[in-house]
């Protein structure tokens, strides 16, 4: 049996189920990462001296975070995320357009975007490892390895699902019919609600574990 | 993304495999089901790794058969586990996975759930999370002993098990997630013609309610495990302090970090875990009462109302369970007066279900008789709360077997009666025969007075301060002396519990099988679309021929001037003449 | 967001993202820059926070599409950043509470052993 509202808009509601779906999706988003940042208010509030104390050769304090972690890699990597946020959006609109060539462009860029940031993420933490900084360290690397990696997980499952939408994803659009477009541009909305969201966590990550 | 080509597979339902058709099933009512009986089955271990618990306490030291004395360790095992399981992997599943999958669609008239494939996918979270929580039984040293609330700075110096039992949370998080999210868009989105908010049966609501309790609270609990995964593994002190020292002398790790932290992160989920356990018990009830009383539910919107407060509020009472941690009188002021509110939604909505006993001409089945032990249980579990809601009473009464005693009452002879209770009614709709009552009524008296066996003399143990987890059951305290002989009281129940289920065992097997065939679909005379307009039972793939269209609320019992004691939400009436259907009608 | 959409639409709307993609890279640039003037913690903070808010609005207002999003979701997101609130509120709350007790306790236990 058909599900009702797969594709069109319940009109009482006004939004398909996918969507309302993924906003739910996102709420809880919301509350995770929002644990994560009440976590980290809790230690940092209740730490004696944050970052603290950094163990390379001799022991050091630091007293600033841009002592340890790298500014300048990171707003590299926040512009990159937010360009790849505005590839994603044009993605969708090139499909509204029914310009499929340009959809794939785009989504192309949106994933060797993303693929970019981890590999910067990737840069970074092997400079932390090279300087013998881990998680255990203290707590402001621990918060720092453990919020920015649950987010680069999060980086990874976009970048799986937009490259199944690059890929073998397309099958649905090139069914062709209305429906199967409707659909498929649905999809990719969806898929980007939650790549926006990715890039959202970051807007916040990153000047209050960096810059702060 | 995630909506499956279900129309497809209606056409080759019959082609189907074994595994197609009962394990990668993505029909709502295949996921009920394949969600009740491992929930059952997960009922029932965790009930024996209780018996094996109470048996020690009765008899501590002797050699249980075939297992050999308990060690203190396995001891710490089976509690951790106990709750664990009992919670996560027999109570939610069974009353949200299992009630919530197969009733829910049926009673707002959708063809499924709206996104079949994620269903799938959150019943085998679920399992998947079970299997890891299972073996870990069987790594070096054994399960989780850090109680079901796995508190630091214990939690994070434990054993492998300790590690297992977060990666099975963060499955069981998963599963629940999904299934939210899956809830919510099937109750917003796919109601029938007609289906307003304010004519969805009560157990709809309490299930709408329940998906967002467990979508909004679970995600802080999951990023608490994760803290708590990276303690473990990556040596990070997230939740522990500097300078700690355990028998292997000091802790060599950077401190630093927060035990409470935990703390406040786990209540945040496990407070409104609370009414995850009972809001979909009342709902159960409530269809229950209003069906066999044949009166319409006593004050609907007041309940809804009730209902959606309950949620709400559950989300700021989570501190209430920290009130020893040297929390400050502002603080605790505050969650002492959002306890004793949160507590008025609850009475209003068990005052309703009473009230709407009263004046009705009341069939005694199975079921009734579970609903109706469900009242007063939950009642004593509601009150006995009330003084550890507040932190004069607390503070003495806290970590003792009191505490055990007050949420049994709310969970064992409250939901889990609740939960019979669904199964016994709803057994008709998914097999086409009804369950014996003889042996139901065995079943539930049995039950009843042996679960008041086990868990009244807990109240009264928890008094002197009996604490919860002591391996004796607190043989060696001088305070404890005058109420030691109460833990041969509350094992023999125990053991007689056992023997009271095995009525509901038979009863539920043999039912399948030689139960007696319901004369017509809608067995229980009720008002629900799941009894009045969905196919005959079994059904097989697929819900209703047509969507059914929706005229009126939920509970139209007794029509003055109706032809019958009930009208079926699909049948138009004219309600204007009607007395007592104002009350209900939106 | 709604399905009814013209071909003109979607090209006012192109336009709307480039302007966005272009304030937020400016904002961030501004982030970084304040960053580097150290000042104090509070402040700091406070921009920091401020400058981030208004990145994550447009990226929710406009990338998202909440302006013209449906009531249903945003009551979806308004119970989710109210259970959010409440949970910093009362994190933050029981801190600070817990802090003043233990300061009394240690000004009470150092009186005694005076």
């Amino acid at each position: 049996m058909q599900i009702p509202y797969e594709v069109k808009a319940r009109p009482d509601t006004g939004v398909n189920n996918a969507k309302l779906g993924i906003w739910l999706f996102l709420a809880s988003e919301v509350m995770l990462f929002g644990g994560l940042f009440a976590a980290y208010v809790f230690l940092r509030i209740g730490a004696d001296a944050w970052p603290g104390m950094m163990m390379y050769g001799e022991e050091t304090m630091a007293e600033r975070a841009d002592q340890i972690l790298n500014v300048p890699l990171a707003f590299v990597n926040t512009m990159i995320l937010i360009a790849s946020s505005v590839t994603m959006v044009m993605a969708w609109a090139s499909l509204k357009m029914d310009r499929f060539d340009r959809y794939k462009l785009y989504m192309g860029l949106t994933i060797l975007l993303a693929l970019g940031f981890l590999v910067v993420k990737g840069f970074e933490y092997g400079d932390k490892f090279d300087h013998h900084w881990y998680a255990s360290t203290n707590n402001f690397l621990g918060v720092y390895f453990v919020l920015t990696g649950l987010h680069a997980i999060h980086v990874t499952g976009g970048i799986l699902v937009n490259a199944y939408f690059w890929g073998p994803g397309t099958k649905m659009w090139k069914r062709g019919t209305a429906r199967d477009k409707a659909h498929f541009t649905n999809r990719i909305e969806v898929a980007g609600l939650y790549w926006h969201f990715v890039d959202l966590v970051w807007i916040f990550l990153f000047p209050t574990i960096y810059l702060i | 993304m995630e909506e499956g080509h279900s129309h497809s597979d209606a056409h080759s339902a019959h082609k189907e495999g074994f595994w197609r058709r009962y394990w990668f099933s993505t029909d709502h009512k295949v996921i009920g089901l394949q969600y009740g009986f491992t929930a059952l089955l997960f009922l029932l271990f965790g009930f024996g790794l209780m018996l094996l618990m109470r048996w020690q306490l009765a008899s501590p030291g002797v050699e249980i058969p075939l297992l050999g004395a308990l060690t203190p360790e396995m001891y710490n095992q089976f509690g951790a586990m106990h709750g664990t399981i009992m919670v996560f992997l027999g109570i939610v599943p069974l009353a949200v996975g299992a009630f919530g999958n197969y009733v829910v669609p049926l009673q707002i008239g959708a063809p499924d759930m709206a996104f079949p494939r994620l269903n799938m996918a959150s019943y085998h979270f679920y399992f998947w999370g079970g299997v890891v929580m299972l073996s870990s039984f069987f790594v070096p040293e054994g399960a989780a002993k850090a109680g079901w609330t796995s508190y630091p700075p214990l939690a994070d110096i434990e054993t492998m098990g300790q590690t297992m039992w977060l990666w099975g949370m963060v499955l069981l998080i998963t599963s629940s997630l999904l299934g939210a999210v899956n809830f919510i868009v099937t109750i917003i989105q796919l109601r029938a013609e007609g289906m307003t908010f304010f004519r969805l049966p009560f157990f709809v609501w309490a299930q709408f309610i329940t998906a967002f309790l467990l979508l909004l609270a679970f995600p802080p609990l999951e990023a608490a495990g994760f803290l708590q995964l990276a303690d473990r593994l990556l040596d990070t002190s997230f939740f522990l302090p500097s300078g700690l020292v355990t028998a292997d002398g000091p802790l060599e790790v950077a401190g630093g970090g927060s035990p409470l932290l935990w703390q406040h992160l786990f209540w945040f989920l496990a407070h409104p875990e609370v009414y995850v356990l009972i809001l979909p018990a009342m709902g159960i009830v409530s269809e229950i009462l209003a069906n066999n009383t044949r009166k319409p539910l006593w004050g609907y919107r007041l309940m809804v109302w009730s209902v959606i407060f309950l949620g709400f509020f559950s989300f700021i009472v989570w501190a209430h369970h920290m009130f020893i941690t040297g929390m400050g009188t502002t603080i605790s002021a505050f969650f002492q007066i959002t306890t004793m509110i949160i507590s008025i939604p609850s009475v209003v909505i068990l005052s309703a279900l009473m009230i709407t006993l009263f004046g009705g001409s009341i069939r005694f089945n199975t079921a009734m008789w579970f609903a109706l032990g469900f009242l007063p249980m939950f009642g004593i579990g509601g009150l006995t709360g009330l003084p550890l809601g507040l932190a004069p009473t607390d503070i003495p009464l806290h970590d003792t077997y009191y505490v055990i005693g007050h949420f049994h009452y709310v969970v064992a002879p409250g939901t889990i009666f609740a939960l019979f209770a669904g199964i016994y009614y709803w057994f008709p709709k998914v097999t086409g025969r009804t369950m014996n009552e003889t042996l139901g009524r065995i079943h539930f008296w049995g039950s009843l007075v042996a679960m008041n066996g086990i868990f009244f003399p807990m109240l009264i143990q928890g008094m002197p301060g009996v604490s919860r987890r002591l391996f004796d059951g607190g043989l060696t305290y001088s305070f404890a002396e005058g109420v030691m002989h109460y833990n041969v009281v509350m094992s023999v129940s125990a053991f007689i519990l056992l023997l009271f289920q095995l009525p509901f065992i038979i009863n539920f097997f043999m039912s399948i099988k030689r139960g007696k065939k319901v004369e017509k679909s809608n067995h229980w005379e009720s008002t629900t679309l799941e009894w009045s307009a969905a196919p005959t039972p079994p059904i097989g793939h697929g819900n209703f021929a047509t969507i059914p269209t929706v005229y009126h609320g939920p509970y139209e019992y007794s029509v003055p001037g109706y032809e019958s004691d009930y009208c079926p939400q699909e049948v138009p009436i004219d309600l204007s003449t009607s007395d007592t259907a104002k009350s209900v009608e939106s | 967001m709604a399905e009814e959409m013209t071909l003109e639409d979607v090209k006012r709307h192109v336009k709307v993202y480039i302007t966005v993609f272009i304030a937020l890279a400016i904002l961030t640039v501004v982030t970084v820059a304040v960053s580097y003037l150290h000042m104090p913690f509070t402040p700091a903070l406070l921009v920091a926070l401020a400058i981030a808010t208004v990145k994550a609005a447009l990226v929710a207002l406009y990338f998202m599409h909440l302006i013209s999003e449906k009531q249903v979701i945003l009551w979806v997101l308004l119970s989710a950043g109210v259970f959010l609130a409440g949970m910093f509120a009362l994190f933050l709350g029981a801190h600070a509470d817990q802090e003043a007790v233990a300061t009394l306790a240690t000004l009470i236990l150092s009186s005694h052993v005076a």
